[in-house]
C-alpha cells in the first residue's frame, strides 16, 4: 500500500489506499447518497416549519422557499392557533395521558418483565382452561340472556375460586414463564382495531368515554407488551450473583428488585420510557374511538382540521409543529439506546 | 381474588403480612400486567368475536344485539360486501396464470424439499399446508383483482403497503446502514438525524406529504410546470395514490430498518472483515460472507416486527387520502373503522378479525420459515 506514487490516477482514485479507508472515489459516492438522503428527511420538516409562518396569501400564491428572502414570515398562524384556538386543551390532553400511560406501563411492564426473569412459575393449565371457559359463559350470560354484568361477574368469580381449591393439587399440566412472557408479547400482534370496538362499549357502560382515564387505560395495555420484551433483556443480562447474595442477606424478591435491579437497568428503563412515551404521543386509532370533545388528542386534533375548515395549511403546520417538536428533541436523545436495544430484543425475540 | 382474602387474615400480625408477601411476590408482581392485559385484549377479543357473529341496532334506550352467525363474514366474502373486502376480480390473461402457476410452483418445491430433506412431522406439514393456502389464496386475490377490469378490494391494499412497503423500507434501511458502516466522518449525526422520521407523527406526516406533493403550491410546483402537468393530481389516480401513501410509509419506516442493522453492522466481526479485506476480498464477496450472515438474524426479526405493525396501517391512508379514490387506498383496518363509523358493528368485527386472521398467520409463518432458520444459521 505503500507504493501508491507508482500508481497510475484511476488506481488512486477508485482503489481504498488503506485497509480502514475508503477510496476517494467511494467516499464521494457515500456523502452524496447520505447528502441525498438528509434532504428527503429535511425537506418535508423544513416546508412544515416554514409554512407554519406564512399567511393565506404566502401559500396560495405559489411557493416560497427561503424566509425574508421570498416571503415575509409573520407569526399570525402562531397567534391564533396558539392563543385565539383552542389547541392548549388537546396539548395538555396529549401530555397528560402520554405521561400518564407511560409511567404505569412502565412501572406494572418492568415488575412483571423481572418477575418473569427471576422467578419460577406453573400456572396449571387447568385453571386456565376454566378461567376461559368461565370467561365465555359469562360473556354470553351477559349478552344474550340479559344477566346483569356485576351479577354474572360474582358468580363467575365465586366459581373460579371455587374450581380452583377444588383442582388443587390435582392436575400436573401447568404454563411455565416462557408461555406467559409469549403470551404477553404476542398481544402485539393483534391489531388494535379488533380489541377497540368492546373496550369502546365497556367505557360507554362505565360512562368513561371521552375522559382521559379510558386513554391512558387504554395506551397502558397497547404498550405493556413492549415493555415487557424490552426490559426483560436488560433484566436478564444482569449477573444474577449480585441478586442471590443479597437475597442470602434476608431481602426479599421486591426489595432486591427496588435496590438492586432497577438501579442496574436505569439506562435501558429510561431508553424504553421515552419509546413508549412517543408511542402514547403519536397514537391515533384509539384516540379516534375513546375521546371525542373533552379528552381529544393531538394527534386527532390534527386530523379534524381537514374536515372542519379545509386544508388551511398555514394553522396546520403550526400544530404539526408543535406535535412534532418534542418528539425531535426526544428522538435524538434517545436514537443510541433505541438500536441497542431493539438490537438486544431482535437476537434474543 | 384469594390474595385479599389472605392479607385480611394476615394483616393483624406485621410480620406474618411481609412474610405473606416475600412469599407471594411473583404473583404479585406480574398479576398487574396478566389483569391489563386480560381485560384489554383478551376480553375484548373474545367479545369482539361475539360482535363479529351478530347484528347490531340501536334500540330505544340502547343497542340490541342479535346472533346471526357466519353472516357477517358470509356477506364480506361472497356477499353484497364482496367488492369492498375482496375487491372485484378481472380476467386473468396468459401472464397472469402463468404468475399464479409459478406462486404454486415454488409452494409445492417448498414442500417437496421438506419431504425430501427435513424430517416430516405432522405440525410440521399442517403448518406448513396453512401457510402455502394463505400465500396461495392472497397471491391469487392479488393477481385476479388487478387484472384487467379487477379492482384490489381492502385486503390486497393492505397487503400491497405491507409486502411492497416493506420490502422497499428494508432495501433502503439497509443500503443506507450500509453506506453509514463505512469508515466516515459524522457517522452520528448522520445517525440522529436518520433516526428522525421514525418517531414524528404519522398524522403529521399525512399532512405534510400532501402539502409536498400538492401540483400547484407545493415546493416542488415549479417542476409540475415545467413538465406541464399542474392540472393532473395524484389524489384521483388510484395507483398514484396508493404511491403516495407508500412514499409516506416508507419515509416514515424506514430509519427503523437503517438505525438496528446499522447497529448490527457495526457488531460484525471486524477481525473477519479485515482479514478478507487483506485477502482482497472486494466490498461484494466481503458483504457475502462475512456482514450478510452476520446481520441475517436480526434482519430477520425487524423483517418480523415491521410485518406485525404493518398489517395496522390506517394513520397514513386516512388522512392522506381518507382511502380514496374510491377504495384505492383503504386498509383493512380503515375498512372497519368506517363500518363502525356507519354502525355497522357486526362488520366491523368481521373485518377487524380478517385482518387478525391474515396477520396472525403470515407472522407466524414468517416467523416460522424465515426468521427461525435465520437464527439457526447463525449458532
Amino acid at each position: 500500500m505503500s507504493s501508491a506514487p507508482e500508481r497510475s490516477l484511476l488506481r488512486r482514485l477508485i482503489e481504498p489506499p488503506a485497509i480502514d479507508e475508503q477510496s476517494p472515489v467511494g467516499r464521494v459516492v457515500t456523502y452524496a447518497m447520505l447528502f441525498v438522503w438528509s434532504l428527503v428527511v429535511l425537506v418535508p420538516l423544513y416546508w412544515v416549519l416554514i409554512t407554519s409562518f406564512k399567511g393565506p396569501g404566502e401559500v396560495d400564491n405559489g411557493p416560497f422557499y427561503i424566509p425574508f428572502v421570498d416571503f415575509q414570515p409573520s407569526l399570525a398562524a402562531w397567534d391564533f392557533m396558539l392563543l385565539r384556538n383552542n389547541t392548549l386543551g388537546p396539548y395538555l390532553n396529549s401530555v397528560v395521558v402520554a405521561l400518564a400511560s407511560t409511567v404505569l406501563a412502565v412501572t406494572i411492564g418492568a415488575l412483571a418483565a423481572y418477575s418473569l426473569v427471576r422467578i419460577r412459575f406453573e400456572v396449571k393449565l387447568a385453571a386456565v382452561a376454566l378461567f376461559i371457559l368461565l370467561l365465555v359463559a359469562l360473556i354470553i350470560a351477559v349478552t344474550s340472556f340479559g344477566v346483569g354484568w356485576l351479577v354474572a361477574l360474582t358468580v363467575a368469580l365465586a366459581l373460579f375460586v371455587i374450581g380452583l381449591f377444588t383442582l388443587r393439587g390435582r392436575m400436573k399440566a401447568a404454563v411455565g414463564n416462557n408461555d406467559i412472557e409469549f403470551w404477553i408479547i404476542s398481544n402485539r400482534i393483534m391489531p388494535p382495531i379488533v380489541a377497540v370496538l368492546p373496550i369502546y362499549v365497556m367505557f360507554q357502560q362505565l360512562r368513561l368515554l371521552d375522559t382521559q382515564a379510558a386513554l391512558i387505560a387504554t395506551y397502558t395495555a397497547v404498550n405493556l407488551p413492549i415493555v415487557v420484551w424490552l426490559t426483560r433483556d436488560f433484566f436478564a443480562a444482569i449477573p444474577i450473583d449480585l441478586e442471590e447474595s443479597a437475597e442470602i442477606d434476608g431481602a426479599s424478591k421486591l426489595r432486591v428488585f427496588l435496590t438492586i435491579a432497577l438501579p442496574l437497568v436505569r439506562s435501558g428503563l429510561v431508553a424504553t420510557f421515552l419509546l413508549v412515551l412517543i408511542l402514547a404521543w403519536n397514537e391515533y386509532l384509539l384516540a379516534l374511538f375513546l375521546s371525542n370533545a373533552k379528552a381529544q388528542t393531538m394527534p386527532v386534533l390534527v386530523s379534524a382540521q381537514n374536515t372542519t375548515r379545509g386544508p388551511q395549511w398555514w394553522n396546520m403546520s403550526v400544530l404539526i409543529v408543535v406535535m412534532i417538536a418534542p418528539v425531535i428533541v426526544i428522538a435524538s436523545v434517545l436514537q443510541k439506546h433505541i438500536a441497542r436495544g431493539l438490537l438486544v430484543g431482535a437476537v434474543k425475540g | 381474588m384469594t390474595a385479599s382474602a389472605d392479607s385480611a387474615q394476615a394483616a393483624p400480625q406485621a410480620t406474618g403480612w411481609a412474610e405473606w408477601l416475600d412469599r407471594h411476590c411473583g404473583p404479585v408482581m406480574v398479576l398487574p400486567a396478566v389483569i391489563v392485559i386480560l381485560c384489554f385484549a383478551l376480553f375484548p377479543l373474545i367479545i369482539s368475536a361475539y360482535l363479529a357473529l351478530s347484528r347490531f341496532a340501536l334500540a330505544q334506550g340502547g343497542f340490541t344485539l342479535r346472533f346471526v352467525g357466519l353472516a357477517n363474514f358470509r356477506k364480506l366474502i361472497t356477499g353484497s360486501q364482496q367488492y369492498h373486502l375482496l375487491g372485484t376480480f378481472g380476467s386473468l390473461s396468459v401472464f397472469q396464470w402463468l404468475l399464479l402457476a409459478l406462486v404454486a410452483g415454488l409452494l409445492v418445491h417448498g414442500f417437496w424439499r421438506h419431504f425430501t430433506r427435513g424430517r416430516p412431522t405432522i405440525l410440521g406439514v399442517v403448518g406448513r399446508l396453512i401457510t402455502a393456502s394463505m400465500v396461495m389464496g392472497l397471491a391469487t386475490l392479488a393477481i385476479a383483482t388487478s387484472a384487467t377490469g379487477g379492482v384490489p378490494g381492502t385486503v390486497v391494499n393492505t397487503l400491497l403497503y405491507v409486502v411492497v412497503g416493506v420490502a422497499v423500507q428494508f432495501a433502503l434501511g439497509l443500503s443506507l446502514a450500509l453506506l453509514c458502516g463505512q469508515p466516515i466522518r459524522g457517522r452520528n449525526f448522520f445517525r440522529v438525524l436518520f433516526f428522525i422520521p421514525l418517531m414524528v407523527t404519522p398524522v403529521g406526516i399525512a399532512y405534510t406529504f400532501r402539502m409536498l406533493a400538492d401540483m400547484q403550491k407545493g415546493p416542488f410546483a415549479p417542476i409540475t410546470q415545467f413538465l406541464g402537468i399542474t392540472e393532473w393530481s395524484w389524489a384521483t389516480e388510484a395507483w398514484s395514490a396508493r404511491l403516495m401513501v407508500l412514499v409516506g410509509d416508507t419515509w416514515q419506516w424506514t430509519p427503523f430498518m437503517f438505525i438496528v442493522l446499522l447497529a448490527a453492522i457495526e457488531n460484525q466481526p471486524r477481525d473477519q472483515v479485515e482479514a478478507a479485506r487483506l485477502d482482497g476480498a472486494n466490498g461484494l464477496q466481503v458483504f457475502r460472507d462475512i456482514t450478510w450472515p452476520a446481520i441475517a438474524p436480526v434482519a430477520a426479526t425487524i423483517v418480523l416486527i415491521r410485518l406485525i405493525e404493518a398489517f395496522k396501517i390506517i394513520d397514513l391512508p386516512n388522512v392522506l387520502t381518507g382511502g380514496g379514490p374510491g377504495l384505492a387506498t383503504e386498509s383493512l383496518t380503515l375498512h372497519s373503522f368506517i363500518a363502525w363509523r356507519t354502525q355497522d358493528l357486526g362488520g366491523s368485527a368481521a373485518v377487524g378479525y380478517t385482518l387478525l386472521f391474515i396477520s396472525t398467520v403470515i407472522c407466524v409463518s414468517f416467523f416460522n420459515f424465515v426468521v427461525r432458520p435465520a437464527r439457526g444459521s447463525e449458532t
